[in-house]
């Protein structure tokens, strides 16, 4: 098939800025279903990039193929609690349906199989997207039902029979994701009326804006928990302007969906947030930076944007104030969680790879397009807002002296309510698992794979900076459960996301992860208990950004609170243990010579 | 101009502003290894060799800006063992053969080998498969030897400025690439410079090798770092 004639008028449709270079590639590949030698040369040449930097983002992002994706493509998501919630059936399923194996696309091109890194969908799994529409609670029949409306050649979105609660049924959205509010809360999940919190705001001056978020000690959410305030200060503080305020809307870490819930539900409380930081700092232009995965939100929020825009609430002279103008647009990832990081995130919204950046210069300082940049979370923002509206000192009534406020949870895995909870800073895992429905739990992870495993001796501990911090990722991990699997999933994740930039992240984990796999299967001594520890306190240190950082967690926090699961692997009566396996040595050999095995060994 | 007093290891050491901590100490005599980094590009801080420990934290002193008063540790037991934990991860997580390399006695990684003593590494040989792909009509890249620093990313540029070597894919997958029409245009110095700049062997010129006997080269005459190291006593 001649690709030519669509490329041509795709690529007229866009600008000849390389910071628009993912939107290009987005639509290359909705529209082609790959992006083709022949599409990477013409872009190259339309913004005056090389081949070799067009090519680099097109292989940097999970979404982007080389190779035809399938007229479905469909990505099912590898997470361990859609793991738990029988993901191994579906995905057979589909294979057997479709005809063709993960990683591959069927001899007709019809449909793709692949797998996908945590696409926020914890509480609704086994969940998978087919041309980035959500398809939840997967079940083997339903598969087979699905692959056969791809082979009617249904339109994808009319596969969806039942949209979810709440704005998951508007018509814009028309998605069959649950919102699984569990518990609202006195902050976030709670009445607001537009406009309340930016009206009150704009009778300040901006450094008042800024002391009163300082005084509210609002800490970020996303789980670095760094002073909103300081940050919003230090922006405003920086000469030359223009400055912009960036929505971090790429909730990557396995198990949190709590922002997906916000974008639904509460999408003006999170642009007026916005409107305020860029009140505080001095910006004129925000971006919400959307992950691929919620796509499906995107044309809904647009709506919300112009209607904000109508209720003068965006646009010139926001709420009357003149002389402030404020506007948001909304950029799409392509499947990375290392954008989640905040200097990752501005080079994937500049139109690169999303690889981190030197810090510092920290983003404040040298942000998008190298100007001053406050990036926050979408939960800090909605807080921000509120704080406006409300007070500090209300804000600080809630949680604890060090942690002020409340955290949405995103909970799933082995409980029977999973969803978003809104809670206090301080409550213990013990009273989570109460509510959730999950009090039998071996293990909780919090804050993600990059977080803590948090044993069930450990339960009174508390949510909170002071000594659970978490973007809110809750994964309940039952007694059934075998707890090396959920770390063996983890470090495959983490294997699968690392940017590649940097030696310690790029080939120390997975060294990491053999290790892992040598002790957990019966070959490993108390000396490789002893190397496991040390190599990960090593990626730890030498390691560039949070991702590498914190890629050792899995392994190391089990190692600290399950370490007689450890223990229990290895035989402490040897210290040498062989790897070699003679079989499948010679099974190659044996093969091509057509030896048996005994054969091949000279027995 | 204003100087930055900071000590490594305890010695006292006087910089300048803007510098790195990099550079400070090594107009101080002070050797801290690195191998991504190179004099004049823009450090990319990938190798991760060069990582110092100020204040109990972790950082690259190739990009790390010099502040008044730190107290820098280089040479910590402890700190030592994972930086050679970082080369031994490149000789295993890649596949060096020196003793047929064309840059042995002139490569970073094995100069730097020598000089943290590396003898077997600690970490199983990944053995990836890489291939040796032909970049135009002067060069060769053989990505066997590629340790990812992105000297060449930033160094080789056509005349407008367009990149003729970039990163492709992500993870382990992660190998530099090469835009083949513009590598086509290289000229025989571009080229020449592109090798030189190259810390191991894995860009080589093509149709010229072993010009300068093994045992005649750089790291041959004198070990790594001794141009800025004060010679320990």
């Amino acid at each position: 098939m001649s690709t030519k004639a669509p490329l041509d008028s795709l690529l007229a449709r866009h600008g000849k800025d390389p910071s628009g270079l993912i939107e290009i590639l987005r639509d290359v590949q909705a529209a082609l279903g790959s992006i083709p030698p022949e599409a990477v040369a013409k872009i190259a040449a339309r913004l005056g990039l090389s081949r070799v930097d067009v090519e680099g983002v097109a292989t940097f992002y999970h979404f982007f193929t080389a190779r035809p994706a399938g007229t479905y493509a469909v990505y099912l998501n590898k997470n361990v609690v859609a793991e738990m919630k029988g993901r191994a059936e579906v995905a057979r399923a589909f294979e057997k349906a479709a005809g063709c194996r993960f990683g591959e696309t069927t001899a007709d091109g019809l449909i793709g199989l692949h797998e996908t890194s945590c696409i926020g969908m914890n509480d609704q799994e086994p969940s998978a997207l087919i041309n980035g529409v959500v398809f939840t609670r997967l079940t083997p029949a339903r598969v087979r039902e699905l692959v056969a409306g791809m082979k009617a050649g249904k339109e994808t979105g009319k596969l969806v029979k039942k949209t979810g609660d709440g704005a998951n049924q508007s018509r814009l959205v028309r998605a069959m994701v649950d919102n699984n509010i569990r518990k609202p809360g006195p902050v976030i999940l709670a009445p607001f009326k537009s406009g309340a919190a930016v009206r009150k705001a704009v009778t300040w001056t901006p450094e008042d804006v800024v002391a009163e978020i300082k005084r509210s000690n609002l800490l970020g959410r996303g789980g670095a928990g760094f002073p909103t305030g300081l940050k919003w200060e230090f922006c405003g503080r920086e000469a030359c302007p223009p400055r912009y305020v960036v929505a971090n809307a790429d909730e990557g870490e396995p198990g949190t969906f709590k922002d997906r819930v916000i974008l639904t539900e509460l999408p003006h409380l999170l642009f007026e947030g916005m409107t305020i930081a860029g009140y505080a700092i001095g910006a004129r232009e925000g971006i919400l930076y959307l992950r691929a995965e919620y796509a499906y939100l995107k044309p809904r929020l647009e709506k919300v944007l112009a209607d904000l825009r109508a209720q003068k609430l965006l646009g010139k002279a926001i709420a009357g104030k003149k002389g402030f103008a404020f506007d948001i647009t909304i950029k799409l990832g392509a499947g990375a969680y290392v954008c989640g990081e905040e200097s990752a995130l501005l080079e994937s919204a500049e139109g690169k790879r999303g690889a981190p950046r030197p810090r510092p210069p920290f983003p404040v300082q040298n942000g998008y397009l190298g100007l001053p940049t406050t990036v926050n979370n979408v939960e800090t923002l909605c807080a921000a807002a509120r704080i406006l509206e409300r007070g500090a000192g209300w804000f600080k009534t809630l949680g604890t002296p060090k942690s002020a406020g409340t955290k949405l949870l995103s909970v799933s895995g082995d409980c029977r309510k999973p969803g978003v909870y809104e809670v206090e800073f301080g409550l213990t895992i013990n009273r989570l698992l109460e509510m959730a429905g999950g009090r039998d739990a071996q293990a909780v992870q919090v804050g993600g794979p990059s977080g803590t495993c948090v044993a069930r001796g450990q339960f009174e501990r508390r949510i909170g900076f002071e000594d659970l911090p978490t973007g809110g990722s809750i994964i309940v991990i039952g007694p059934q459960r075998d707890l090396f699997d959920v770390v063996r999933n983890f470090m495959d994740f983490f294997i699968e996301e690392s940017c590649g930039w940097c030696t310690a992240c790029r080939v120390g984990n997975t060294l990491l992860r053999q290790k892992f796999e040598k002790i957990t299967s019966g070959k490993g001594t108390r000396q490789d208990l002893k190397e496991i520890e040390a190599w990960g306190k090593t990626i730890k240190a030498m390691s560039r950004c949070g991702l590498g950082q914190t890629s050792p967690n899995p392994i190391l926090t089990t190692l600290l609170n399950f370490r007689e699961k450890y223990e229990a692997r290895v035989d402490a009566t040897r210290d040498y243990v062989s790897t070699f396996d003679l079989e499948a040595a010679v099974r190659d050999a044996a093969a091509v010579t057509g030896q048996t095995l005994a054969e091949a060994r000279h027995e | 101009m204003s100087k930055i007093k900071f000590s490594v290891d305890g010695r006292e050491c006087f910089g300048k502003p803007g510098q790195t901590i990099l550079e400070a100490a090594r107009d101080n005599g002070v050797y801290i290894p690195s191998l991504c980094r190179y004099e004049g590009l823009k450090p990319t801080g990938s190798c991760r060799i060069c990582t110092v420990r100020v204040g109990g934290r972790y950082m690259a002193a190739c990009t790390q800006p010099l502040s008044e008063g730190i107290t820098v540790e280089n040479t910590a037991p402890d700190l030592e063992d994972m930086r050679r934990a970082m080369i031994e991860m490149l000789f295993v997580g890649g596949n060096h053969m020196c003793p047929t390399c064309e840059k042995s006695g002139n490569c970073e990684l094995q100069a730097l080998a020598y000089r943290y003593q590396m003898l077997v590494p600690r970490f199983p040989y990944q053995f990836p498969l890489r291939t040796i792909d032909p970049t135009g009509p002067k060069l060769l890249v053989d990505h066997n030897r590629c340790i990812k620093c992105h000297r060449c990313v930033a160094m080789v540029k056509t005349k407008d400025g367009k990149s003729v070597f970039g990163p492709l894919y992500r993870s382990k997958r992660k190998k530099i690439g090469a835009d083949l029409t513009l590598a086509a245009g290289l000229t025989d110095d571009q080229a020449k410079k592109a090798m030189d700049h190259c810390p191991v062997g894995a860009i080589l010129k093509k149709e010229i090798g072993f010009a300068v006997p093994i045992g005649r080269r750089t790291y041959d005459k004198a070990p790594i770092g001794s141009d800025v190291e004060t010679p320990r006593t």
